[in-house]
């Protein structure tokens, strides 16, 4: 038996071990990397890790931890929306219910995602920083979104060949300087594309099929929202990490951006599906 | 593989991490750099002109992310690329070779040659042999002489001059029929022989489009448009077929 550390927490009580992979010990960090017998000395397999990295105590990406769920987003003809719910899960556990995963990158475009929240903080920083720059040069020329598009693409494509991701599934949308609505996707290994309607996660499953339906570029601000809200409502039912609290931000040609207050949507229980989910099924009495 | 150094002990947790690192057995990453995006591309070859045909889908595991992707690059008036697997490789492998043409333009006062671009191409893939663009690709258009060329590719850079190719998820549905109606000889034959069709235009054209719809059927990754280039010496004329959404 290896010699069990001790953790000195108060919590614990003397004597007792911690958890182990939490206190690293020299048997762990010392061991250098065996190439053994069947494996050469030389040469890399392709996209082999650096040996020394394994040492590393610093990792690459491996698992998000906090994830956000679906993002959803549609065009209408004044511009476009975007809606996602405001939980931040640890795993299974609704951890934090008031995260707002949608960032107003300037008076023209925002920025939703899906996934790590904390690599969505850190996407919000870079973006705050070509921001920054825009203000202080000071010239009247903002980003526009296709052009936050094409940064957060080569950023997230790039990251990927680090083999470093940042763990999102990002939403840009807004409104072009001709008028034109756009709204695109990026996911965390620089997959894209531009489309009138957009969804992440779950709702690519649940809300995608809705959208082709009913979603068209001319339709009526009052018609979005109830088709986003539709849509909202099915990845409530459907998606077990999820809750009953959305955002819903509109960025027009005339009205900038805004970004809702939490709200709640109706939710119907009792359908009789739900009530008694196996009463028909085949076999059950 | 069986571990003949410290065997997992029960009660002491670290002895599972020791037992695999000594085996040599790094730890599996959670995610992959790579996903197929599915989607077929097609070229086919004649004596003064070349057809280009590229799927619109982009699909991600069993779902659609959007039915109107493009998977092709017009670089000239003489040169087409059409790639088919990963679209996020595909976006970046053409914005190079956007801006590698971009610069051979400015430096030779003239658009690059067929065979010159498919050199690129080649190299370029090569270039990334150890991390590869996940890009099945055709090279293809009108060389030097007028006649029509296509070079296909595998994902890192190995290539060959034909009459015409498939790549992309139906590509084993489709090239058996190509084959057949485009009566090639066989790629080893020596000397070797020309393998450019001798039909028309219009009925190369029909054919590719047939070879979509049939692989359309069948290929779940392949559907709701084709987009068609027809390079003559004319110029480059946009074509189009609507498939089945489903």
């Amino acid at each position: 038996m290896l010699p069990r550390p001790t953790s000195h927490s108060k919590a614990l009580g003397p004597g007792v071990a911690g958890p182990e992979l939490a206190v690293a010990t020299s048997a762990v960090l010392d061991r250098p990397p065996q190439p053994g017998a069947h494996l050469p000395l030389s040469g890399a397999a392709p996209c082999a890790v650096d040996p020394s990295s394994l040492n590393d105590p610093r990792q690459h990406t491996k698992y998000p931890y906090v994830t956000g769920t679906s993002v959803l987003a549609v065009k209408y003809k004044d511009g476009v929306l975007l809606g996602c719910d405001t939980l931040g899960a640890y795993g299974s556990t609704k951890r934090y219910k008031s995260t707002q995963r949608l960032y107003r990158v300037n008076d023209k475009c925002v920025v939703a995602a899906g996934g790590e929240i904390s690599d969505f903080q850190h996407i919000s920083n870079l973006l705050d920083e070509l921001t920054t720059d825009d203000y202080r040069i000071d010239d009247g020329i903002q980003l526009t979104p296709q052009q936050v598009y094409s940064y957060l693409c080569r950023v997230m494509y790039n990251r990927r060949n680090k083999m470093d991701p940042l763990w999102n599934s990002l939403v840009v949308g807004g409104v072009q300087p001709d008028g034109s609505q756009f709204l695109g996707m990026v996911g965390m290994i620089g997959t894209h594309y531009t489309d009138s309607h957009v969804t992440t996660g779950f709702a690519n499953q649940l809300a995608r099929p809705l959208f082709r339906e009913r979603q068209r570029d001319d339709m009526s601000e009052e018609e979005a929202l109830n088709l986003l809200y539709d849509a909202m409502r099915v990845c409530y039912y459907r998606d077990k990490v999820s809750i009953n609290k959305f955002q819903v931000a509109k960025v027009t040609t005339a009205g900038g951006v805004s970004i809702s207050e939490p709200f709640a949507l109706d939710m119907r229980w009792d359908y009789k599906m739900f009530s008694n989910p196996t009463k028909w099924a085949v076999g059950a009495w | 593989m069986a571990s003949t150094a410290s065997p997992y002990q029960l009660g002491n947790p670290l002895s599972k991490v020791q037992a695999d690192a000594a085996d040599g057995q790094r730890q599996h990453a959670a995610w992959s750099p790579y996903d197929d995006n599915g989607g077929t591309v097609v070229a086919v070859a004649g004596e003064d002109y070349c057809i280009v045909a590229a799927s619109t889908r982009m699909s991600t595991g069993f779902s659609i992310l959007t039915r109107e992707a493009t998977m092709m690059l017009q670089l000239s008036d003489k040169v087409v690329i059409a790639s088919a697997g990963m679209q996020a490789d595909r976006k970046a492998l053409h914005k190079l070779l956007q801006a590698r043409h971009v610069m051979y333009v400015h430096n030779h006062g003239r658009p690059m040659s067929l065979p010159a671009t498919a050199q690129l191409l080649s190299n370029t893939l090569y270039y990334k042999r150890f991390f590869p663009f996940y890009t099945f690709n055709l090279c293809a258009g009108l060389d030097e002489q007028g006649r029509g060329a296509v070079y296909n590719y595998d994902a890192i850079g190995s290539y060959e001059r034909s009459g015409y190719f498939c790549q992309g998820s139906g590509k084993e549905l489709i090239q058996p029929v190509l084959d057949n109606q485009l009566k090639a000889a066989s790629p080893l034959a020596l000397p070797p022989q020309n393998t450019l069709t001798a039909l028309p235009l219009e009925q190369a054209l029909d054919l590719v489009k047939d070879a979509f719809v049939s692989a359309g059927e069948r290929d779940i990754y392949t559907g709701d448009q084709v987009e068609i280039l027809i390079i003559t010496r004319e110029g480059v004329r946009r074509d189009s077929l609507q498939l089945k959404l489903d």
